[in-house]
């Protein structure tokens, strides 16, 4: 019993994780109607740039911050400068500009910083929980930044202007230009919140992965898994579908004979699958609807 | 009267085909003109091209200044309220927010919610259904909450295209008298494209009739209204 609670907290606790790439990758797909490939490569970019940071003596929190205003910078420039060119073009260029990304974003950070692994710290220390073996403080930390992060999200999605005018512009970008949004801009905003909810969930991640460039290959497909889970046109779907692909890993890992490590990540990848054949919108999205 | 807006020898463009050819007309401070025509003559495309829509060329002026090169958004800013085909509505968010989305330029935000108590004074019922998302709403009251989002613009010119389209002609006649209580009452310039021309005609000062991208008919809405021949062969009633 004490290993099914553990296994389910640890699951909890990376599908905090999960959520948070799930989460930036429903953000874009809303505003682009494209998967972000790169979105993995660009929070492990983002994670190096707070380990610099932290390196040249910036104190952890600091760092973050300093880390959230760059990253959420750096997606708004990759808009404008390599997906607002391509807005009109057909899918498949779309997809290769994201691979293209991909690759850039990987090598430049092996380049600028090597391949060897690093540690890399955490502000809530690794110790038990209140003294429980059941789940460590850095889990906790975890869970309760993102479940911050989310009920800040909501309020800016749902109280503020600015927020609404995202929503109006992703819906319906004809109608949100006829009331005087600037919708192009609405996207490279998309980009850059994306952008910096993935440096949340890289940092939140590197200590257990540990820095690397390609630390977030097997989160990214992870957050793709909930992604899809959660139906790609619902936030709230996105996070919980996170923190299901998160518990569920876990739990097949431990108690399925034969799974092991080694194979949690084609079961990502079969869920995926699966949600995509039984039930396309998957558990909260919305088929699009129009009338003509 | 001053013109508000002016259109000159306009030309639009789907690709390479032409829509419009070469189609001038004024709008006057005040009126409510009426643009008719049947299908396919270019009466949606000349509100797009308005609204840099579609590609286009040919001056086209808004209170003297030209609104050429102007994004669809910029130009929606200077007060030019657009209900679309098909009415535009946020049809997965509520009603009351599609009424805060119509303002969302503005920055005067409590005006904003003056002016949505009166657009539910103006349309009771989009009051009840204030917290319903917009796309359960029916019909004849998604083109309420249409007309009303672009009055929370406080525009100076309201351009609607076909807002009888799919209404039953009970709920065509109520929102036309708005319409006209809008255009008399809050001082709004008002330019509507229509296929229904009888009832157009009726509420109009003046109208413009559109064939195959030209305009080939124009003048007081009263003359047109009586003028048979120009009823047999160009509004078809």
């Amino acid at each position: 019993m004490e290993l099914f609670i553990n296994q389910v907290l640890a699951g909890i606790a990376t599908g905090a994780i999960y959520a948070c790439m799930a989460l930036a990758i429903v953000m874009i797909f809303q505003a682009i109607d494209h998967l972000n490939f790169a979105q993995g490569e660009m929070a492990m970019f983002a994670t190096f740039i707070a380990w610099q940071l932290m390196q040249w003596g910036v104190p952890y929190w600091w760092a973050f911050l300093l880390t959230l205003i760059i990253s959420f910078a750096g997606g708004v420039i990759i808009e404008r400068l390599l997906f607002k060119p391509l807005a009109k073009a057909p899918v498949l260029t779309n997809v290769a500009g994201f691979i293209a990304l991909f690759a850039i974003v990987n090598s430049v950070a092996g380049l600028i910083w090597d391949f060897t692994i690093k540690q890399f710290p955490t502000p809530f220390g690794s110790s038990p929980f209140l003294g429980s073996q059941l789940i460590s403080t850095h889990q906790v930390g975890m869970i309760g930044v993102t479940l911050g992060l989310l009920i800040a999200l909501f309020v800016f999605f749902r109280f503020t202007r600015i927020g609404l005018a995202m929503r109006a512009a992703a819906a319906m970008p004809e109608s949100a230009r006829l009331v005087g949004i600037n919708t192009g801009w609405m996207v490279a905003l998309g980009w850059g919140m994306a952008s910096a909810i993935g440096a949340i969930a890289g940092i939140l991640i590197a200590p257990v992965v540990f820095l690397e460039p390609n630390m977030m290959g097997g989160v990214l497909i992870y957050g793709f898994a909930a992604a899809v889970l959660g139906g790609l046109t619902s936030p709230l779907g996105a996070v919980l579908g996170g923190f299901l692909v998160g518990v569920f890993e876990n739990l097949v890992g431990t108690y399925v004979p034969g799974v092991g490590n080694e194979l949690k990540l084609p079961i990502a990848l079969a869920l995926i699958v699966i949600v995509l054949v039984v039930k396309p919108t998957g558990l909260m999205g919305h088929t699009v609807v129009k009338r003509v | 009267m001053s013109v508000l807006l002016s259109v000159h020898d306009l030309r639009a463009y789907y690709g390479q085909v032409q829509a419009l050819h070469g189609l001038s007309f004024d709008l006057n401070e005040g009126s409510m003109t009426t643009l008719l025509g049947a299908n396919g003559a270019g009466k949606t495309t000349t509100l797009r091209a308005i609204c840099n829509m579609v590609r286009s060329t040919g001056p086209i002026q808004f209170e003297g200044k030209p609104l050429n090169g102007k994004s669809t958004e910029n130009i929606v800013r200077l007060g030019i309220a657009h209900v679309p085909q098909g009415r535009g509505t946020f049809t997965t968010l509520t009603v009351e927010e599609n009424l805060q989305l119509g303002a969302i330029s503005r920055k005067d935000t409590k005006a904003i919610t003056d002016d949505i108590e009166r657009m539910y004074a103006h349309f009771p019922v989009l009051k009840q259904r204030h917290t319903q998302q917009a796309g359960t709403l029916s019909g004849g009251e998604q083109q309420m909450l249409a007309v009303a989002r672009a009055l929370m613009l406080r525009p100076r010119l309201m351009l609607l295209d076909e807002p009888s389209f799919g209404l039953a002609p009970l709920i065509v006649r109520d929102l036309f008298n708005i319409l006209g209580k809008i255009n008399r009452e809050d001082k709004v310039s008002i330019l509507v494209v229509e296929q229904n021309a009888q009832l157009a005609l009726e509420i109009a000062d003046k109208a413009y009739v559109i064939e195959t991208g030209r305009i080939v008919m124009s003048g007081n809405a009263k003359e047109i209204a009586n003028d048979e021949s120009v009823r047999k062969s160009y509004l078809g009633y």
